[in-house]
């Protein structure tokens, strides 16, 4: 008998997935943002995320090449998410030195020193971001401008600033538009500008079943909740709870930094611990923190507790 | 609303090619190969010497013990052989081997086309004509019949679920015997429920087979249920569908009778009444022929002991140099190294993958996404249990409920990194149910 027979245990048929198509998807899902980064902010957004991206693939691909010695793995694309999530996070005037500094503590420390791909605790995008603005704090908190009303200044640096000088919530407020926080007309890290944008990418990954709706749901909803409890008890000195979830990292968190796999719970009970934990975290930091924004501080910090929600958060057994 | 299963799961490709096409009768084999051991349990004795004529439905193998069964001719002819055959796993094991002269009968098989409806006889005498009749579970498992329909006395059944589910992709054996021997099956049906004194019984089949569902319930005529099923990958899992069929839920290391449920398969419906109403014993059955790997599939009613190669030979033959030949379904199935293996009462098809689809795809990093937690119908943490076992922690798997696996391969399916899930799980359970075995004995 000339043919062979292949033996091997089953299941002998895969599902379509795998980690390309996966990081694809989130890719795809992060364009509509880009493509509003640009139009509000012009060439730099490009340049920035070129260079972030191409930081990170070199980084890793040549610590694995020459320093790790072990399989080559940029050709999965989790580096040019990184990259791409890292320039989300970054100020599109941001010196490009910087960028690329940022880039290399993302995937060096962030991710390679751990063992790469699916081995990082911490957010690696987030790890580039928090070096950066520790190292770089003016360069990494001055924005252009984008309206007149709040020139250079987030809308959280805008209100947080405004209370300490004394101004009233609702004078600041008057001063706001829903639809521009929506829409994306307003300073900030040039990937979380537009609600609007993130959200429709949000939805597309969980259409793709990339993610599911546990963490993006309790980080907004607890948000949602904490915010709108003490807008409720005391409008004159918080902002509604829609404020909070349009501005800052709210929606770039939620729906893409959170939801990082390494970094993220590993069943849907430890998601929604790991969600409420974040949405509460960053109110917190938001409301009574020195900074402005909270998200990515919140987001790092329940990081470093998924190993121990993973022990005792458990999947429901079937009986 | 379809009945289903409410944890975990998957949905993949049905490729029911092969859905419409009539069940034909396969032609005899020239050498019938029956092993002796088909079922779960103590093999059975042969009973029939080399030189000695046989014919179709006479016994070649006494059953080897209450959890056993009785093995019969399939062919009429003299006996060759009675010494050990290749299985389909590569193992040695006994068998009886007949040449094939002609196709004479018992004479007290009933071989006409009519329908015998009514059933008057005892539980007792209906476990008893089953028990003879060597049939087991035909859905794959082969867990002898008479034992199932003769629960312990300290339990009681309170439903019979006939199990048409057929959620394997690529087999549709079940569902071609449920569109032609509807009535056959709702006979059968009620005839198991009789032995078991059950006060409901369902016949549950998936909603992708609507003809097949139609013509149960035109059969049935409100004698028996048929429940419609969700499409979904592994419905036809023992306690998936009793789940969904009656809201129980079979506890960890139970068996199905703790909740009052006995699962019987839609062909073993038809093997129960064609025991009980024509006398006749299980020496033929069902299969698919499907896949990539041959010209063309079909459905055929093959005697037990013919070889798969004469099934695939009449399929066109094998199209490729690198195949791999499966009993049974993509999601469950054997790949066998040996084109020899003989059909049995337990084989649900014969699948044929070629080229890309024959190869596993090589292992790359766990990304730590959750699919296969979320995949898992039994609540588990398969990306944990493999960690365990190569790290050669098996014991540590143990409280991880390593054991409730139930080897459905959901978690391995739909892996984006390609992790050998499933592989590393099966062999935790062995090394834990060794170890929980020593444990016991002290």
């Amino acid at each position: 008998m000339e043919k062979k027979l292949v033996i091997s245990p089953s299941p002998h048929v895969y599902g379509g997935e795998n980690t390309l198509r996966l990081m694809l998807d989130v890719l795809v899902a992060l364009a509509p943002a880009l493509a509003v980064s640009f139009w509000v902010y012009g060439w730099n957004v490009l340049v920035v995320t070129a260079v972030s991206i191409a930081s990170c693939v070199a980084a890793e691909w040549l610590l694995q090449r020459f320093l790790l010695r072990g399989p080559l793995t940029v050709g999965n694309l989790s580096a040019v998410v990184t990259g791409t999530l890292l320039a989300f996070n970054l100020p599109s005037t941001l010196p490009l030195w910087m960028v690329a500094t940022g880039a290399l503590v993302a995937i060096g420390v962030g991710k390679m020193s751990f063992g790469g791909l699916g081995r990082n605790p911490f957010n690696p995008a987030l790890v580039g971001r928090v070096f950066l603005l520790l190292s770089f704090t003016g360069a990494m908190t001055t924005f252009p401008a984008v309206t007149d009303a709040v020139t250079g200044a987030t809308p959280l640096g805008f209100i947080k600033g405004g209370l300490k000088s004394g101004l009233s919530i609702s004078e600041l407020a008057s001063q706001l538009s829903y639809a521009d926080l929506l829409f994306g007309f307003k300073s900030g890290s040039f990937g979380e500008i537009s609600a609007l944008a993130l959200i429709l990418g949000g939805i597309y990954l969980m259409i793709r079943r990339v993610i599911s709706w546990h963490i993006p749901a309790t980080v907004l909803g607890s948000m949602a909740l904490l915010s709108g409890v003490l807008w409720l008890a005391d409008p004159s000195s918080y902002m509604s709870p829609l404020f909070h979830l349009l501005t800052g990292g709210a929606m770039l968190g939620a729906f893409f930094m959170a939801t990082d796999y390494s970094t993220s719970p590993m069943n849907r009970r430890g998601m929604v611990v790991f969600g409420v934990g974040i949405g509460l975290l960053t109110m917190t930091l938001r409301l009574w923190s020195a900074y402005p924004e909270g998200m990515s501080f919140a987001i790092l910090i329940m990081n470093a507790f998924v190993p121990l929600i993973n022990k005792y958060v458990k999947p429901r057994r079937f009986a | 609303m379809a009945k289903k299963f409410r944890k975990g799961g998957v949905h993949p490709p049905e490729n029911k090619s092969t859905r419409n096409l009539p069940c034909e009768t396969f032609p005899l084999p020239e050498v019938a190969v029956i092993p002796l051991s088909q079922h779960i349990g103590a093999p059975s004795v042969a009973c029939v010497e080399v030189g000695q004529t046989v014919v179709v439905g006479q016994l070649i193998g006494r059953s080897g013990g209450f959890v056993s069964a009785g093995v019969h001719s399939s062919v009429s002819g003299r006996v060759t052989a009675v010494g050990d055959v290749t299985d389909i796993r590569g193992m040695r094991t006994p068998a009886v081997m007949i040449e094939v002269e002609g196709d004479t009968w018992l004479d007290t098989v009933d071989r006409s086309e009519e329908i015998v409806h009514e059933c008057d006889l005892a539980p007792e005498e209906i476990v008893a004509r089953v028990a003879e009749a060597g049939v087991v579970g035909m859905g794959g498992a082969t867990f002898p019949t008479h034992v199932k329909l003769s629960p312990p006395p300290n339990t009681k059944a309170d439903t019979l679920i006939i199990n048409g589910a057929e959620c394997e992709p690529y087999i549709t054996c079940d569902h071609r015997l449920m569109v032609e021997r509807s009535r056959e099956i709702v006979v059968g049906a009620t005839i198991a429920s009789r032995a078991l004194g059950v006060e409901r019984t369902v016949i549950a089949v998936e909603a992708n087979k609507p003809d097949a569902i139609e013509a149960l319930r035109l059969a049935a005529a409100g004698r028996v249920e048929v429940a419609e099923l969700r499409t979904r990958y592994p419905q036809g899992g023992e306690k998936q569908l009793i789940e969904a069929v009656t809201g129980r839920r079979v506890p960890s290391g139970g068996l199905p009778i703790a909740v009052g449920a006995v699962v019987q398969n839609v062909g073993t419906a038809v093997a129960v009444y064609e025991a009980v109403q024509k006398r006749k014993p299980l020496i033929e059955r069902r299969l698919t022929v499907t896949g990539s790997g041959v010209a063309r599939g079909g459905n055929f009613a093959v005697r037990i002991g013919t070889p798969f190669e004469k099934l695939i030979d009449h399929c066109g033959g094998l199209r490729d140099d690198q195949i791999k030949i499966i009993s049974g379904g993509p999601m469950m199935g054997y790949a066998t190294g040996n084109m020899q293996s003989p059909v049995t009462k337990g084989t649900t098809g014969i699948l044929a993958l070629s080229g890309s689809e024959a190869r596993r795809r090589p292992e790359t990093s766990c990304i730590k996404c959750a699919k296969c937690v979320s995949v898992c119908p039994m609540g588990l943490e398969p990306y944990l249990l493999i960690k365990l076992v190569r790290l050669g922690r098996a014991a540590d798997a143990e409280p991880r409920a390593i054991l409730d696996c139930i080897e459905c391969g959901s978690c391995a399916y739909t892996c984006p990194a390609s992790l050998p899930l499933l592989d590393f799980i099966r062999t935790g359970k062995r090394t834990v149910a060794q170890l929980k075995r020593e444990r016991d004995a002290k």
